[in-house]
């Protein structure tokens, strides 16, 4: 595998150049480029069916794109297959919850500690030696970082599936974060969540991000304009494909084509009531 | 061990701590494992601490508040206050903003307590209304990275800066624990109040540690048990069982992990003591009650079955008459298939003894209780009293009553029924209001402001707050209270509100339950998306028509409630409605409902609500409701 440097905050820790995505002759995505700097948190709004989760897809590699170049740490990432891409440190969760029902919470997130674990087959069948110590040392990571983090003490031992959707959504975060990811792509982390519940994953956001433990940098896709203004350091705005803008908060919320093609003439902070 | 006025909370905590050694003082459940905490662990932690606290500038008598949730750090801090001869203060939790202020500014605090973010953030807002706070401490780094203010300091640099202390100055704790006194005041702890701003009341040493000593001397706890700490602090309830008795015994004390996962944790530990108010019981029933009409047809069988012994077998305890052998086979039986499995689920099964106080309790919830096999007791006492004066003897279990007082304290009723009390344990006066205490306490005596009587065995009956008794259409006196926990033994219903003073016939308002009652919808297939639409549905209310009509039965005709509505809402102390224990704030209620009251006594059967709620994050929402009116026919 290819040598990956380190990357220092305020640096460029993902770049996508001229991206095109095709299906059949619908065009998803018409030369998107984007450079998110490491440390921050980079928006990527606009309307349903703009191709912001096609752009997901295209970066941890779950689509292919026709044409364009994905570049993490400043390496060619083309090649790579997802498990490969989240080996590397992309972590992401899905616009629907894609948890294992069936199995407990903490069953999903060791899950999500699959990638660093380095005992064979034959001592993990035996549980030997190097095994149970890795064991241990998960299970603090675990219970420490994620658990205590995310406050799902007291639905560790249930399964997934019986749990209400915010909790899902909060189970997914924690199996993206047992990766111990540099870059985590949200998709839509507060689609239909209550307000209680938005806060919280609000909350948890700024945590991940700024808390010296986790520090991650993160894509965030959300229509919650509220949230996206207040979290973000930088915003991108997507229509049909195209690049509208991508800049602060700020610009965004002034540029007047943005508000006509995705805001409306309302006031940006209306959108949740 | 003698309780002397020379003895204080900190000399006695002094010698357990040196006598227990390495005994587990505490548990707590962090990061899904209990880890012990030792008794000399504990006194090295209080020490740093209220040393660390009069290098602060802790004069005596100084005021430190704490609020946040049973951890450790908690009562450490609890004990460091009192170590350090301050005076400790401790508000619930959940307290609105006001309500701290308002403790904060009154109790003169000088150092305050908050666990991690949340209760920083509340002292941060009140800080600048109330002057005489200096420094607010925190133990719980999540989330205080960005914190940078100067009146702020952590748990553990205010321990380093005792450390610093214990250095310079080696004898010094040693020499400010043995300048304790029974006398002084140890807590100053704020009421809830019904009706008015809390008032606080003063406790010294010796008013908590001679009433910890009396409750021992009727249950005996041991040195080897469980006790699991996970009601607030701010109750005086949880300070009787982990200050007043938990340090005379040494019992180990247990906390969970989190709030949501405490009921959970009590099941791991399996407590051997207990004392909790009636609503956590009542959540206990309903639990059961819920699972069992949840369950499979075999299983709700057995459980019927084993009820039914249980509910005998009670029966004939209650009265006080032998039981046969063939029912005590029985009751083995019943104990084996069900009773042990649903003892364990609810973490009762090394219970002893189980306390319940401050509020009424049903009798249908005792009975329940008792056909288990847990020795439930009711409690009756104020925190004017630290705590207890009466309780029920094991064997001696009278379920409308509240059992005999214990040692050392004389109860008597006043000519107008009132219950008045005198004991070592009657509190010292309320803190900045004397006109207060000149009511309260006449000659030694304490006013309960609760009218009562005691019965032909010497048991004392708490009737309902003075205040509240009401006089039914034939002028008998009736209490709502009584009516209002028969209502509640109801799954369906989470609170109720009996109006009936001096009027016609007797009304109710209910709150069903959400979670209850949105489940029994599912199941018929009733759509709702909201407490209010649910609360309206025709199918509930004739639900809860039914649980009225169960609760009505055995009731003198005048009694029953005749009319009833379900409110489009639940109660909450957050509203005012409710005190922090849960109590019913009646005349506030009265005054926030009185359209609904009215329509309540009129012959209409529905009633316009148009009312603005506000939530906790200051949004505003517009509520415009018709709610029904049922009237029950016979």
């Amino acid at each position: 595998m290819v040598q990956f440097n380190e990357v220092q905050e305020g640096e460029v820790l993902l770049e996508l150049e001229d991206i095109h995505m095709y299906f059949g002759r619908v065009g998803a995505l018409a030369g998107i480029s984007l450079k998110v700097r490491k440390g921050e948190i980079h928006s990527v709004i606009g309307p349903n069916g703009a191709g912001k989760t096609v752009m997901m897809n295209c970066i941890n590699g779950l689509y292919r794109p026709q044409r364009g170049h994905v570049y993490f740490r400043g390496q060619n990432i083309d090649r790579l297959r997802p498990h490969n891409r989240a080996k590397l440190g992309i972590a992401r969760t899905f616009q629907k919850v894609e948890v294992f029902g069936g199995m407990t919470v903490l069953g999903n997130i060791r899950l999500g500690r699959h990638i660093h674990l380095r005992s064979g087959i034959l001592s993990g069948s035996f549980y030997m030696g190097k095994t149970a110590r890795e064991e241990v040392e998960h299970r603090a990571f675990i219970e420490e970082e994620i658990i205590d983090l995310l406050e799902i003490e007291h639905i560790r031992d249930k399964p997934v599936g019986m749990l209400p959707y915010g909790l899902q959504k909060r189970v997914e975060l924690g199996r993206a974060l047992a990766l111990e990811p540099e870059l985590l792509i949200l998709d839509e982390p507060l689609a239909g969540l209550n307000l209680e519940e938005v806060e919280e994953m609000a909350r948890f956001i700024i945590d991940i991000n700024e808390e010296d433990r986790w520090k991650v940098t993160c894509v965030l896709v959300e229509h919650d304009m509220g949230v996206v203004m207040d979290l973000s350091d930088r915003v991108f705005v997507l229509n049909f494909g195209n690049k509208i803008m991508d800049g602060t908060p700020e610009e965004v919320q002034n540029h007047p084509e943005v508000i006509k093609a995705y805001l409306g003439e309302e006031d940006l902070y209306a959108t949740r009531r | 061990m003698e309780i002397t006025k020379d003895l204080s909370i900190p000399k006695l905590f002094v010698q357990q701590a040196q006598r227990y050694g390495d005994k587990v003082a505490m548990r707590e459940k962090e990061f899904g494992i209990w880890k012990p905490i030792t008794w000399t662990q504990y006194l090295q932690n209080v020490k740093e601490l209220s040393l660390g606290l009069i290098s602060l500038g802790l004069n005596d008598g100084d005021k430190v508040a704490m609020i946040g949730d049973n951890r450790p750090e908690g009562l450490w801090a609890e004990m460091a206050t009192l170590c350090a001869r301050g005076t400790a203060v401790w508000l619930f939790r959940d307290s609105l903003m006001e309500e701290v202020k308002y403790i904060i500014d009154h109790s003169d605090t000088k150092f305050m307590f908050g666990e991690g973010q949340e209760e920083v953030d509340k002292a941060i807002s009140i800080i600048d209304e109330c002057p005489k706070l200096e420094k607010i401490i925190w133990d719980d780094p999540k989330g205080m990275r960005n914190y940078d203010q100067d009146y702020l300091i952590s748990l553990k640099e205010v321990q380093a800066l005792g450390r610093e202390l214990d250095q310079k100055d080696p004898g010094f704790f040693e020499r400010i624990i043995a300048k304790g006194h029974g006398d002084q005041v140890a807590l100053l702890f704020y009421t809830s109040g019904t009706t008015a701003l809390p008032k606080g009341a003063l406790l010294s040493h010796w008013n908590l540690l001679r009433m910890g000593k009396n409750l021992m001397s009727v249950d005996p706890c041991k040195d080897t048990d469980d006790f699991v700490s996970y009601l607030p602090f701010a109750w005086i309830g949880e300070q009787m069982m982990s200050i007043s008795c938990g340090l005379q015994i040494g019992f180990t004390i247990n906390f969970p992990e989190e709030p949501e996962t405490a009921q959970e944790n009590i099941r791991e530990i399996g407590p051997h003591v207990m004392f909790a108010p009636p609503r956590l019981y009542e959540q206990m029933t309903r639990t059961v009650q819920v699972k069992y009409l949840d369950s499979a047809w075999i299983k709700r069988k057995c459980y019927a079955l084993s009820t039914k012994i249980g509910y005998h077998v009670a029966e004939l305890q209650f009265e006080k008459k032998s039981v046969p052998f063939y029912w005590k086979l029985l009751k083995w039986l019943a104990y084996a298939v069900v009773q042990k499995k649903l003892k364990d689920h609810l973490g009762l099964s090394r219970v002893r003894n189980a306390y319940t106080g401050g509020a009424a309790m049903g009798p249908d919830h005792f009975r329940f209780f008792h056909a288990l096999g847990v020795n439930l007791k009711q409690i009756y006492g104020q925190t004017e009293i630290a705590g207890i004066s009466v309780v029920h003897r094991t064997g001696d279990i009278k379920f409308d009553t509240v059992g005999i007082p214990i040692p050392e304290t004389e109860v008597k009723i006043t000519e107008e029924g009132e219950i008045i009390s005198k004991s070592p344990s009657v509190f010292l006066g309320y803190y900045k209001n004397p006109e207060a205490t000149k009511e309260t306490l006449r000659g030694n005596w304490l006013y309960s402001g609760d009218r009562g009587f005691i019965d032909e065995d010497g048991h004392l009956v708490v009737f309902d707050r003075s205040k509240d008794v009401m006089t039914l259409r034939d002028g008998r006196p009736f209490s709502p209270q009584y009516l209002e926990t028969r209502l509640k033994f109801s799954p369906y219903v989470k609170d109720a509100w009996v109006i009936g003073d001096n009027r016609d016939k007797v009304v109710a308002v209910l709150c069903i339950d959400y979670s209850v009652v949105g489940k029994w919808a599912d199941e018929k297939k009733i759509t709702y998306t909201s407490y209010p639409e649910l609360s309206q549905k025709p199918e509930v209310y004739a639900l809860v028509e039914k649980q009225i009509r169960q609760a009505n039965k055995d009731l003198p005709e005048v009694a029953r409630v005749g009319r009833f509505i379900n409110l489009y809402k639940e109660l909450d102390p957050d509203d005012d409605e409710l005190t922090r224990t849960r109590k019913l704030r009646r005349a506030f209620v009265e005054k926030r409902y009185d359209d609904i009251v009215e329509a309540l006594y009129s012959d209409k059967d529905r009633v316009h609500i148009d009312t603005t709620i506000t939530y906790e994050d200051g949004r505003k929402s517009h509520i415009k409701t018709d709610l029904h009116i049922n009237t029950i026919r016979d």
